[in-house]
């Protein structure tokens, strides 16, 4: 009889062995922490050498812009409490300051994205400060008005090339640099999002999201942390729109739209909310699938709906939660 | 007692619409000691918490701790001149119970006194939870706060405002909810706190518990301040009679 009987699960005993670092003393515990780390490292170091074409490196390539703004899109939600849709706005941000350089200056790739990294962010963060006090869905939908207003500013004053955009951009050199600099760039900030918020520091966000009353009475000058946070994200968004705008050699309105706003949350429906790795892996789950599908038109979105439905209803937890439940635990049936 | 004053309220006024909040509210607070606030529901206690700690801005009055006026300042500004506050129901943070207290150690206050070095933050913060007794050995430092049963949230939330080596911890019913078991035992920990010099202002409903803590109450009654003095005496006052029990009716 099936409701006598319940799951049970316990940690393996290796994830209890490994728990804390002085119990490692084997080659087989040692590669049970590191494996999935060097699997997913090894994963993205291969896959531009085994693209077909450079139909599919320019996929890779997108998928990496995607993977950055799903991992933006989870710390600032997970672990700040701020729910952006703004996504599309860090990339035209970045994008157009990148493509404006480049065109106007005539400064180098090598510059141009570094410095529309920093003042993307900075440029991002001082025009959201205003919306910092408000939280939750009141925060994503003004996030969202951000760049569809850009988008209509851009239009109706005609500047930067208005509708038709910026133009002969220089671009990258070659096509290795293209996919391995957005994969790295995927690797450093998933690594490094990942330590940031079990620092000190992250713990202080965590707790600002969690309880903002008592963070401030603890003495923590919640909009500074929150603009901080802001900052490191849209700096991250900026990076991404520099590099489509480089990639492409065009900075153009379409740098504005509101896939890049939207793809993140599939993918961190997909992947798992809340684990930082799980909205990445879905990024890179999603913008291959919807190319692959592309050949069936219009039933694409169909099934990609189906698919995310699916994932809300039957795995709420989302691909990562469940990864990591079958790797760290077994489970068999008890009788009650 | 009789220590130099500390903070000083004076005159403050906060509606809310038509509903006069605290009305005209004004004390004293001297270095060192336990000043009990009491009144019936409604009266207005946590409201006169958050206009001191700047949670809620004034309609007007003023709010001085230690000779300089704090009216009007950001909460965190408050906090990090040493005015703290608990609150009544405890939310922590979705952490394990030790790293709650990281929060308040990473203040600009904290880093302040300790020159910028703490040493490890993990052993600072359970060495506070071992002072609002937490068993040092226990699992319960490192079990994820919102699991905890109500009586430690409290100690929690104690925790929290002691780690930023307050000066005034204004403690808002830190005894409800609480079991006559632990109240017993969160008794010492606040006497423990003011021999350890810091001054805390009780806002209360167990009567009995705070009256074994403190010498001098203040009563308010629908925002405004009805008496003021040693418990006994300000038990024995009419008006608070009247304000805790209703008004005697004779009958015929």
């Amino acid at each position: 009889m099936r409701g006598e009987r319940r799951k049970e699960r316990l940690d393996r005993s290796i994830k209890v062995r490994t728990g804390g670092l002085y119990a490692i003393s084997s080659w087989r515990e040692i590669s049970y922490l590191l494996g999935p780390r060097l699997l997913l490292i090894l994963g993205f170091l291969i896959l531009p050498l085994i693209m077909p074409n450079l139909y599919w490196q320019r996929v890779l390539c997108s998928m990496g812009v995607f993977a950055l703004l799903a991992l933006v899109f989870d710390f600032l939600g997970s672990y700040v409490g701020l729910v952006s849709l703004g996504g599309a706005f860090y990339t035209g941000m970045g994008g157009y300051i990148s493509g404006a350089l480049n065109s106007s200056f005539g400064l180098p790739p090598i510059l141009t994205i570094p410095i529309a990294t920093l003042g993307g962010g900075f440029l991002c963060t001082l025009l959201f400060l205003p919306t910092l006090p408000l939280r939750g869905i009141y925060f994503a939908i003004i996030t969202i008005i951000y760049p569809i207003a850009a988008h209509k500013v851009i239009t109706a004053l005609n500047i930067f090339g208005g509708t038709e955009g910026i133009h002969a951009l220089s671009t990258f050199p070659n096509i290795w640099l293209e996919t391995y600099l957005i994969l790295g760039a995927v690797l450093i900030v998933l690594f490094s999002l990942r330590r940031l918020v079990n620092e000190n520091y992250g713990i202080v966000l965590r707790g600002i999201k969690d309880n903002d009353q008592s963070a401030r009475a603890s003495g923590i000058n919640i909009t500074l942390y929150k603009a901080q946070a802001l900052f490191i994200a849209s700096a991250i968004g900026c990076f991404a729109g520099s590099y489509l705008s480089t990639l492409y050699g065009w900075a153009g309105l379409s740098l504005f739209a509101l896939d890049f706003s939207i793809l993140p949350i599939a993918a961190a429906t997909l992947g798992g909310v809340g684990t930082l790795v799980g909205p990445m892996l879905g990024a890179c789950i999603l913008t291959p699938l919807s190319e692959i599908l592309r050949a069936i038109g219009t039933w694409r979105i169909i099934l990609y709906c189906l698919l995310l439905l699916a994932f809300i209803v039957f795995k709420p937890e989302g691909l990562m939660e469940y990864l990591q439940r079958k790797y760290h635990q077994f489970e068999h049936w008890r009788e009650v | 007692m009789g220590g130099e004053s500390l903070l000083q309220v004076r005159d403050l006024n906060k509606s809310f619409g038509g509903l006069k909040a605290v009305h005209g509210a004004s004390l004293e607070l001297s270095e060192g000691e336990i000043l009990g606030v009491i009144g019936p529901n409604g009266s207005g206690k946590t409201t006169l918490i958050n206009l001191i700690t700047g949670f809620v801005k004034p309609d007007s009055g003023e709010v001085y701790f230690k000779k300089r006026k704090i009216t009007g300042l950001q909460p965190h500004k408050i906090a990090n001149l040493g005015l703290t506050r608990t609150f009544q129901i405890p939310r922590p943070y979705r952490l394990a119970s030790f790293k709650n207290l990281i929060v308040p150690l990473c203040s600009p206050r904290v880093k302040g006194i300790a020159g910028g070095y703490l040493g490890d933050m993990d052993a600072v913060a359970i060495d506070l939870l071992e002072e609002v007794g937490f068993e040092r050995d226990a699992y319960v430092p490192y079990k994820v706060a919102s699991s905890l049963p109500e009586g430690y949230l409290k100690r929690l939330e104690l925790a929290r405002c002691l780690a930023l080596r307050p000066e005034v911890i204004i403690c808002d019913e830190i005894f409800s909810g609480l079991s006559m078991a632990e109240i017993a035992t969160m008794v010492p920990v606040i006497e423990k706190l003011q021999m350890k010099g810091v001054t805390i202002v009780m806002i209360e409903h167990r009567l009995r518990e705070l009256f074994r803590l403190v010498n001098r109450v203040v009563v308010l009654n629908f925002g405004e301040k009805i008496a003021e003095g040693h418990p006994e005496e300000v038990m024995a006052n009419a008006e608070v009679r009247e304000a805790y029990l209703g008004k005697e009716v004779v009958e015929c």
